[in-house]
């Protein structure tokens, strides 16, 4: 039975991040993966990582001048003096010339339609530049200006060019950079790669490490560990058109949930608006940047309508929004009118060979289209998860709705992670840099708490016991239910139920559904019964993981009966000025969902604001 | 394409298998619109439908996390990017897991050895000054001189379609060393000469035998073959590895055409090999010399027409460089 100081589960940048903080330290450090280290889905990232570097001005890029406005009169207030956002007195917009973290706190703030703590965005947007020059020390790849500095170029919600990129790899730059410093590091970080986590090892709110299955050989087992930290990742595959690879399946929040931990804020989940019709294959934002047009079925560059000033590069969920209501108005494109287009026409072929190489071939291979001559037919579709497992700003797994009591020893970071850096809405190249500062202090936490002399916790008799009774459930059944075809009615579900717009009659329905499909999971059955790369068996475990917390999206969204951010009810929408109506007299708050044997059960925890007062979203 | 049939290789150590199979799967437009879906699809279809103790691997299913990799009609590709229509033959496709990699189970892989020879190159930066405040500054001209090899997504195409692999595993290996000569020509890096060093030993860059099936497999742009050249240049440059057999072949090569716009076949497994080898192997020389299966050594260089045509085009090249 493996016993290590840290266990790390996941891979991606959050996950590596924190297991190099481990190393640094002197700790015996484990990564656990269901995929190969390299393959985890922070590779597919595309268009960059925000930090307020200020290597391209704002002017040189004829960017407008950035503005802020809310910003607390009294310079004295920080995290830690509570103040109440109602009474708090904002200035009035003043114009800035240059990035900084200041101006990049605000465009997150803002950004997340003012569900963001504050204090989480604070860190990310201070911590950026640091940790993006770290990057840059370990070798990543970097596009570079002509001068030899890290290129930086403009993205949707953010007021200056701060987005460092490599091409239109980023993630991919980033991941592999992480993970030559853990092959560095090999003799010091143990990897166990293909190994799937089934539960946690928690009693009496102490955690002692997690319960694995080995994928190759279909042993169960324990890793027993003085902190634990979960970096799992995002749950996009619970809706059927989503830009989120296979292993996007959720299972780190399933298992918090399963443990009684609760999830927080799980009803935004952002759209991105360019995903590849009926696929979800990411054509990055960088497409709409770089200049591309988006057209209805008719041709028309429909975003007139919606974002006249901003056009294509409005923010992610305005865009996707508008893309929405052209469908559902009846002017998409197609025989079924239900998607639009990515025009890149205007880009011109040079500047795409050389700005999105990866992208136009993307293109060319998965829906065999030319786009240098033909417009590309896009949907959107589920991107980005800002929910997940509640964290303080140490990434400390806190379970009440005062963000004080903590489970000891449990930790997460990145896009399982809710440290609510993002709010209601992400911006596009934020979640790159999240994942890297919350790995990072899930990673300092950790090594402080096992310092400090932390003990390792006594193993419960019965650890594996749960684990072991959901594998025999699921080998040793007959109940003739086909998984994929379960996955299919889940996903397509989410998607037309739960997906950019929502209502009551829906969510009501997409809930009942739900239910419904809880009860018919458990009569789910496979013929492979063997040990070897049982991927069925892999299956239905991330099924059941998909059933549980697709439930707490959709009690979250039908509970908070506002627009906001990347959360949109039809009855709660101006279809005039196709503006969100907010409430932030009723709504300024965090969801929390706890399982109750019959359901979920809410509660809220209030929203840390301090330094920008919230505003209408306007851009 | 009304119909394809899918002819899998399959292994299935928990059912007793001893060696690989083939099954056959068939797939029709009513299954899903074969026209428009990747191979990767079809396994999934076959998986989650038909027979779901089938195994392969993926992930992202759009060609950057490199799980998918196995052999489609004998090549390795990565099956989310490649289209049935596309490699669809006589209403057949045959898949197979990759090759010079032992199978766990069907498509499966163990790809250890990948790893391995991987962590072998020292795949990290290792600068020799300290870390400035803020980035390096790099040239984007020198950026470009790695930018491809650092696109490298580690599926093993290139390992699985290589053919000194397959008769020598100690050969680092085309993605190994694709990726070392990401660092050797990243000016950040302080271990140029070291690198090279190591790389020119056994089982390194002069063992390419330079057959180009990397570059032909490689779903990417990393071109696996063009970084060893890449690395043999550096090296020859750095004045290393000049008397290994590689190094030797190479310079005989170019020293014969030069000279005299031929190249000598007789003469260069002498100067490659040396002559010791050459004496040692004379037991097999001489029989086949005599049965007139292959020339005597030349007694002295004959020209052929217009050589000084080859020295010309050579001299120019040598001024470009
Ligand atoms: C197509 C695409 C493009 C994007 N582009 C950008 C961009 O340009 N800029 C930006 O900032 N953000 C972007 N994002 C978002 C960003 O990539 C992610 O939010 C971020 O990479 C998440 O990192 P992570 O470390 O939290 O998780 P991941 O990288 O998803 O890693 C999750 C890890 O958890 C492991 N895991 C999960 N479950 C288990 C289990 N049960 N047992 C064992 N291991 C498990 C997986 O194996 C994996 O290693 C993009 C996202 C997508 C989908
Ligand atoms: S599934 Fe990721 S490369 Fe094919």
């Amino acid at each position: 039975m493996p016993t290590h100081d840290v266990v790390i589960v996941g891979a991606g940048l959050a996950g590596m991040r924190a297991a190099l903080e481990v190393c640094k330290a002197g700790l015996d450090v484990a990564i656990v993966s269901k995929v190969h280290p390299s393959r985890s889905h922070s590779g597919a990232a595309q268009g960059g990582i925000a930090a307020a570097l200020d290597n391209v001005g704002i002017a040189e890029r004829n960017m407008p001048p950035a503005k802020i406005s809310g910003e607390n009169v009294d310079e004295k207030v920080t995290a830690d003096t509570p103040v109440d956002w109602r009474t708090m007195e904002g200035k009035p917009a003043y114009e800035v010339k240059n990035d900084s973290p200041l101006l990049h706190w605000f465009d997150i703030c803002k950004g997340g339609d003012y569900l963001v703590d504050q204090d989480a965005a604070e860190l990310c947007a201070f911590l950026a530049p640091q940790l993006i020059y770290e990057y840059e020390h370990w070798g990543c790849a970097f596009s570079r200006l002509p001068d030899g500095r890290i290129a930086q170029r403009e993205f949707g919600g953010h007021q200056a060019p701060r987005a460092c990129y490599a091409a239109d790899r980023t993630g991919h730059a980033c991941l592999h950079a992480l993970f030559e410093q853990v092959m560095k590091n090999a003799k010091k970080i143990k990897i166990y790669s293909e190994f799937l986590m089934l539960d946690l090892i928690l009693r009496d709110g102490v955690c002692g490490g997690i319960v694995v299955y080995d994928l190759r050989t279909g042993q169960l087992d324990v890793i027993r560990a003085k902190a634990t930290i979960f970096a799992t990742g995002g749950y996009g595959r619970a809706f059927s058109v989503t830009t989120n690879a296979f292993a996007s399946t959720g299972d780190g929040v399933a298992i918090a949930y399963r443990n009684g931990i609760p999830l927080e804020d799980m009803e935004f989940v952002q759209f991105h608006p360019t995903g590849l019709y009926r696929l979800g294959i990411l054509l990055s934002e960088a497409a709409r940047g770089e200049g591309a047009y988006l057209l209805n079925g008719k041709m028309e560059r429909f975003m007139q309508r919606y974002a006249p000033t901003k056009m294509e590069k409005g923010p992610r969920d305005i865009v996707a929004r508008a893309e929405q209501i052209e469908i559902m108005e009846g002017r998409g494109g197609g025989p079924n009118k239900d998607y639009v287009y990515l025009d890149f026409r205007p880009i011109g072929e040079k500047r795409i060979r050389e700005a999105l190489p990866q992208i136009s071939e993307l293109v060319r291979r998965f829906v065999n289209l030319d786009p240098f001559k033909e417009p590309v037919p896009i949907q959107p579709s589920a991107h980005y998860s800002m929910g997940g497992i509640p964290v303080n700003i140490k990434g400390e797994v806190v379970v009440d709705t005062q963000n004080e009591q903590k489970i000891i020893g449990f930790y997460a970071a990145g896009e399982c992670s809710c440290m609510s850096v993002h709010g209601a809405n992400r911006l596009g190249v934020n979640s790159l840099l999240e994942a890297t500062v919350t790995g990072y202090l899930a990673g300092k936490s950790a090594v402080e708490f096992i310092q400090g002399g932390a003990p390792l916790p006594d193993l419960p008799p019965d650890a594996t016991a749960r684990a072991d009774a959901e594998l025999k459930a699921i080998l040793n059944n007959d109940g003739g239910e086909n998984c994929a075809a379960l996955a299919k009615e889940l996903k397509e579900t989410m998607m037309e139920k739960c997906g950019v717009f929502r209502d009551e009659d829906n969510l009501k329905k997409c809930l009942a559904k739900i239910k419904d499909l809880q009860v018919r999971f458990r009569r789910v059955s496979i013929s492979d019964k063997g040990k070897t790369f049982n991927t069925a068996l892999q299956d239905a475990i991330e099924l059941g993981h998909m059933l549980d917390f697709s439930e707490v999206i959709v009690v979250g969204a039908l509970a908070r009966k506002e627009s906001r951010g990347g959360h949109a009810r039809l009855e709660y929408f101006d279809m005039k000025t196709y503006e969100n109506i907010r409430d932030d007299e009723n709504f300024l708050k965090h969801t929390l969902g706890y399982k109750e044997d019959d359901g979920v059960r809410l509660a809220y925890k209030p929203v840390k604001i301090y330094k920008f007062k919230p505003e209408a979203r306007k851009y | 394409m009304e119909q394809v049939i899918f002819r899998i290789q399959r292994f299935n150590p928990d059912a007793g298998d001893k060696e690989p199979h083939f099954q056959d799967y068939v797939l029709t437009d009513d299954d899903l619109p074969l026209n428009e879906s990747t191979v990767l699809d079809a396994l999934n279809h076959i998986k989650w439908y038909q027979d779901d103790t089938l195994a392969h691997r993926m992930s992202c299913r759009s060609a950057i996390c490199g799980s998918c990799a196995m052999r489609v009609n004998g090549h390795t590709k990565l099956v989310c990017r490649t289209q049935v229509s596309s490699v669809v033959r006589d209403g057949v496709v045959t898949i197979q897991p990759m090759r010079n990699m032992p199978i766990i189970k069907d498509l499966v892989v163990d790809m250890k050895m990948f790893w391995d020879k991987m962590q072998a190159v020292e795949p990290y930066l290792q600068p020799s000054d300290p870390d400035p405040e803020k980035e390096r500054r790099q040239d984007p001209a020198v950026f470009k001189q790695y930018e491809f090899e650092a696109t490298c997504i580690m599926c093993g195409c290139c390992v699985s379609d290589c053919t000194v692999l397959e008769v020598d595993d100690a050969f680092l290996g085309p993605a190994a060393l694709a990726k070392a000569k990401r660092f050797v020509y990243d000016d950040r890096d302080g271990k140029k000469r070291e690198r090279l060093q190591k790389l020119s030993g056994p089982g390194g860059i002069w063992d390419c035998v330079r057959c180009n099936e990397c570059v032909q497999s490689c779903p990417v742009v990393v071109r696996p073959m063009d970084a060893i050249i890449k690395l043999r240049e550096a090296a020859l440059r750095e004045g290393i590895g000049t008397e290994t057999v590689g190094a030797r072949h190479v310079k005989f090569f170019t020293e014969s055409v030069v000279k005299t716009g031929v190249l000598d076949e007789r003469e260069l497994p002498m100067k490659a090999m040396g002559m010791g080898w050459a004496l040692a192997n004379m037991g097999t020389a001489l029989p086949a010399i005599l049965k007139g299966k292959i020339k005597p050594p030349p007694l002295g260089r004959h020209k052929v027409e217009k050589a000084e045509d080859v020295q010309r085009i050579y001299k120019e090249l040598e001024e470009k460089k």
